[in-house]
């Protein structure tokens, strides 16, 4: 296995009174997709907030290519190399399309290669450039959400249920994007529901439950595994 | 039956209930330990004032709104009864349909005003009732035919109530028994009576339902709770109690006008005394008032004073800064650090040291 | 990659109505004139109010501006807005007396060199506070609303009792640069020079802004850390950064605000800013608390509905504000045009 880009150690993290974290253990590969599963309020996405710092560790550490960003603001973490896709988009809906892919890319005009690979992955974007982005339909604000993120050279990404909610041709779409992304040779932290994307995408996968990963290891091990699966998440994700 | 009169809620601190039993008995008996007519008229002031921050302290410290019109409700209820009086004649039926109409009028503006505004944001609540409090003083001074104007109302209250009174040839206990000794002992229940009353409302379900939609509006609504209705309730409710202070004062003094009513200085004199009293807590009224309106009686003369000295001593620039007209400069700081180190007040303080 | 499938563009053309309602508001303009034209009865009164009522609305635009984008970006409501206003008022009003020799020159290349001077004195001056200001009073209260609130109301009685200690208790008055006295006759209306001026400018002020707003990377972020500020900082923008920007152009700009409304009245007084603050705050919650352009129509409003009830009935102006804001928001009870928030 290669050296993580992407390491937590021990992290705890509240949300007022309530323990979301609890110590949770996690190694991001670099140059693969890591899924990271579970039930739904187990911390998923705590755990990514967390890691961008938009909750604060209050004790363990994150450390992202050699270096402590645990008590970075979240400003310096995005630009350390992390781009992240928050579970609620986070589309500016009074700015364009095209607004909002200038302001993802914070170092400068997106390269012209960097844009057309985008626009063969979304064609809407292309379509719906000049248009204000709270136009848009989920999927396309998903797209875009994603597409911010590739807007510029990444060393990891971060990415919050892509697919959650949307139409089985865009979810099509979707996969294709992030395959091309992973072909590339991001390293992507992936939450995903969607056990056949999952599947497709993850190279290794880790699970958690109540605040900590109970488990990690291969995805074709866990993808194999009906029982294993039933222990973890208590149910089977062998029907997607 | 003394627990029951104070609805349960005990100061909780040994050191704060002799403060608050000093205060108690020193306007109890204000005219027998401080004769005088500037000390009485000091304690007048004292218990009218603590009754408007308690009433002030049922939005703020327990709904967690921030009014600006607090004066507005004050002002309404004494010029109810200004207004009553020359209308009606001198009389206690004036008297009594001015607090009541006063009352009723702070209800329905309250309501009114807290529709619209607090249905939307909190944060709304503050800016509209600053606009509309202005709005309103602007009113009543220019619609001087009505109200007097600038120079306000002056009108006669029963003479029972006035020094002309009589009801004692001598002395008892060296202080004259007339008809300002009632007046003063009126101020005095009245204001007693309506400030357990407050206690009572905020030690009710419906205050604890308050404090809970203080803590975490969200979630309160989450539980069912109808937060706009709770809020605006508490609204009306502390709007009403405004103006039977604003009554109260208005018995006392034989006088309204927009300055002693409707100014903006009242309306920071009250947020500094509930602060520095302390939020949420009822009691810190009592002592907010107190010593705010001791230290306006006083203080200001002694800043006058170290201003004097200063100057002839002649140093520079620092009697500027101790102008008993500047004095308002040093409140601006102390409710600045108040709110930042102290924002449970004096009362939060003696309660965890206890 | 090819996988995709198509899918249909899933905007449907909207209908009329919806495409019009966002710029209803700005239909409101004419219709207020309008409706002055048919109450007022007399032409030039008419034209002469519209232009005062225009430059007041213009002028407390640029003082409301700020506070409106403070509140959007970071959810601060700051009750101390007026003291900029005031110490701007103060501080330009002094440098221009100190011009007198130009001010009172019928040059107008000297009396607009005194202007600017002065503009840029109290612009620098409250920036200047406006940065103390935020890191001593409203830093620590992020968040927390009935504190800030509370906070910047005492920051404001602090500011106005300094004023007091270093200008003295009394008002000042002054008469504007010579160029800017007077007025003239068009259309048999008298129209006074600086209301013009303060129109235009208030105008070509309103329209820069607009333009930082749409068309800059900065305008960028603002607008989009008013809608989700955690996103722009996940983006790799330190918003706070901005926002301490925007808190100190806001104040500036209260400070310029301050000189015009000065220069208008001709007097100032300590406490000029917390009073012109009342209609600041009933313009920015009928605009919408965080929209620049709510924000304008709902100046400009204000300003005209002051002037034509003035006239018409003085003692009911205040209160005739009051009234529009109410009506407005029993249409939007969110203002005109609301900011969508991402929370």
């Amino acid at each position: 296995m290669p050296d993580p880009i992407l390491r937590l150690s021990g992290v705890f993290a509240n949300i007022a009174q309530y323990h979301i974290l609890q110590g949770v253990d996690l190694e991001v590969p670099a140059g693969a997709v890591t899924m990271l599963l579970g039930r739904n309020g187990v911390g998923k996405t705590t755990t990514l907030r967390t890691v961008m710092g938009l909750w604060r560790a209050h004790r363990g550490s994150i450390v992202f290519a050699d270096r402590d960003i645990t008590a970075l603001p979240t400003p310096a973490i995005a630009r350390a190399g992390i781009g992240y896709v928050p579970e609620t988009m986070g589309i500016f809906s009074d700015l364009t399309v095209e607004e909002n892919m200038r302001l993802a890319a914070a170092s400068g005009p997106i390269a012209a290669d960097r844009l057309d690979w985008i626009f063969a992955a979304f064609p809407p974007l292309k379509t719906f450039w000049k248009k204000e982005a709270g136009t848009l339909s989920g999927g396309q604000k998903q797209m875009l959400s994603i597409a911010r993120a590739m807007a510029e050279e990444r060393r990891l990404y971060l990415i919050d249920e892509p697919t959650k909610g949307l139409a089985p041709a865009i979810i099509a779409t979707m996969a294709g994007a992030l395959r091309d992304l992973k072909k590339q040779g991001a390293s992507i932290l992936l939450v995903e529901q969607n056990f056949s994307v999952a599947r497709l995408l993850g190279d290794s996968c880790a699970v958690m439950d109540d605040g900590r990963i109970v488990w990690s290891g291969a995805m074709a091990e866990l993808a194999g595994d009906a029982a294993l699966q039933e222990r973890l998440m208590g149910l089977s994700l062998e029907a997607g | 039956m003394l627990i029951r009169l104070i609805s349960g809620d005990t100061p909780r601190s040994p050191i704060l209930a002799a403060i608050l039993l000093i205060i108690l008995l020193g306007l109890a008996f204000a005219p027998f330990v401080f004769p005088g007519t500037r000390s009485v008229d000091t304690a007048a002031r004292i218990c009218i004032f603590i009754v408007l921050v308690a009433s002030y302290d049922l939005m703020l410290g327990y709904a967690g709104i921030v009014s600006f019109a607090h004066t507005m409700f004050f002002g309404i209820g004494a010029y109810g009864v200004a207004l009553a009086s020359i209308h009606m004649g001198r009389g206690f039926d004036a008297l009594v349909v001015g607090s009541v109409s006063g009352a009723i009028a702070a209800a329905v503006l309250a309501l009114v005003i807290g529709l619209f505004s607090l249905r939307v944001r909190a944060i709304f609540f503050a800016m509209i009732t600053l606009a509309v409090a202005s709005a309103f003083a602007v009113l009543v001074s220019q619609l001087s035919n009505l109200t007097g104007g600038e120079d306000g109302l002056n009108y006669q209250i029963p003479r029972a109530l006035t020094a002309a009174q009589r009801y004692l040839e001598e002395p008892f206990f060296g202080v004259r028994v007339n008809g300002k000794l009632v007046n003063y002992y009126v101020v005095f229940f009245g204001s007693l009576i309506v400030f357990l009353i407050l206690l009572r409302i905020v030690n009710s379900p419906f205050g604890r339902v308050l404090q809970a939609i203080r803590e975490n509006d969200f979630r309160t609504e989450a539980i069912g709770y109808r937060v706009v209705y709770y809020r605006t309730t508490a609204t009306i409710l502390s709007a009403v109690a405004a103006s039977l202070a604003g009554s109260l004062f208005a018995i006392w003094l034989r006088y309204v006008g927009p300055d002693t009513t409707l100014s903006f200085d009242i309306m920071i004199d009250i947020l500094l005394m509930v602060v520095i009293g302390g939020m949420g807590t009822m009691y810190g009224a009592m002592i907010g008032a107190t010593i705010f309106v001791l230290a306006q009686n006083y203080l200001q003369n002694l800043m006058g004073a170290a201003e004097e000295a200063l100057q002839s001593v002649g140093v520079p620039l620092l009697p500027l800064f101790l102008n008993p007209d500047r004095w308002l400069l040093w409140l601006g700081i102390l409710f600045v650090l108040s709110v930042y180190f102290f924002p449970t007040g004096v009362v939060g303080r003696l309660r965890r040291r206890g | 990659m090819s996988a995709a499938p198509d899918h249909a563009p899933t905007i449907v053309r909207a209908g009329l109505r919806d495409r019009l309602a966002p710029h209803v508001p700005l239909l409101l303009i004419p219709v207020l004139i309008v409706l002055g034209f048919v109450s007022i009865g007399s032409p030039s009164s008419w034209l002469t109010l519209t232009v005062s009522g225009l430059a007041m609305g213009m002028m407390i635009f640029i003082m409301a501006s700020g506070l409106t984008l403070v509140f959007g970006l970071m959810d601060v409501i700051n009750f101390g807005h007026g003291a900029f206003v005031s110490v701007g008022a103060f501080v330009g009003i002094t440098v221009l007396l100190a011009l007198g020799g130009m001010t009172g020159s019928p040059s107008l290349a000297l009396n607009m060199a005194a202007l600017l001077l002065a503009v840029v004195a109290a612009m620098l001056a409250t920036g200047i506070i406006g940065w103390g200001f935020e890191k001593v009073i409203v830093e620590p209260v992020y968040g927390a609303h009935l504190k800030q609130i509370l906070v910047t109301m005492g920051g404001l009685i602090i500011v106005e009792e300094l004023i007091l200690v270093a200008w003295g208790p009394d008002e000042i008055f002054f008469t504007r640069p010579e160029t800017l006295q007077g007025a003239f006759t068009f259309a048999g209306a008298a129209i006074e020079r600086y209301r013009l001026v303060a129109v235009v400018f208030g105008l070509a002020l309103f329209l820069a802004m607009r333009f930082v707003l749409r068309s800059t990377k900065i305008g960028l972020i603002v607008r989009a850390g008013v809608e989700n500020g955690e996103m722009v900082q996940a983006l790799g923008y330190r918003l706070r950064a901005v926002f301490i920007g925007v808190f100190i152009a806001g104040s500036a700009l209260a400070g310029l605000g301050g000189v015009m409304w000065a220069l208008y009245q001709e007097v100032i007084t300590a406490h000029m800013g917390a009073g012109i603050m009342v209609l600041v705050f009933i313009v920015v919650i009928m605009g919408g608390l965080g929209s620049v352009e709510g924000c304008f129509i709902a100046a400009l409003l204000v300003g005209l509905t002051q002037n034509y009830v003035a006239f018409l009935e003085p003692k009911l102006a205040l209160i005739s504000n009051i009234g529009l804001m109410v009506l407005i928001l029993m249409w939007r009870p969110q203002g005109m045009m609301p900011v969508v928030k991402a929370k």
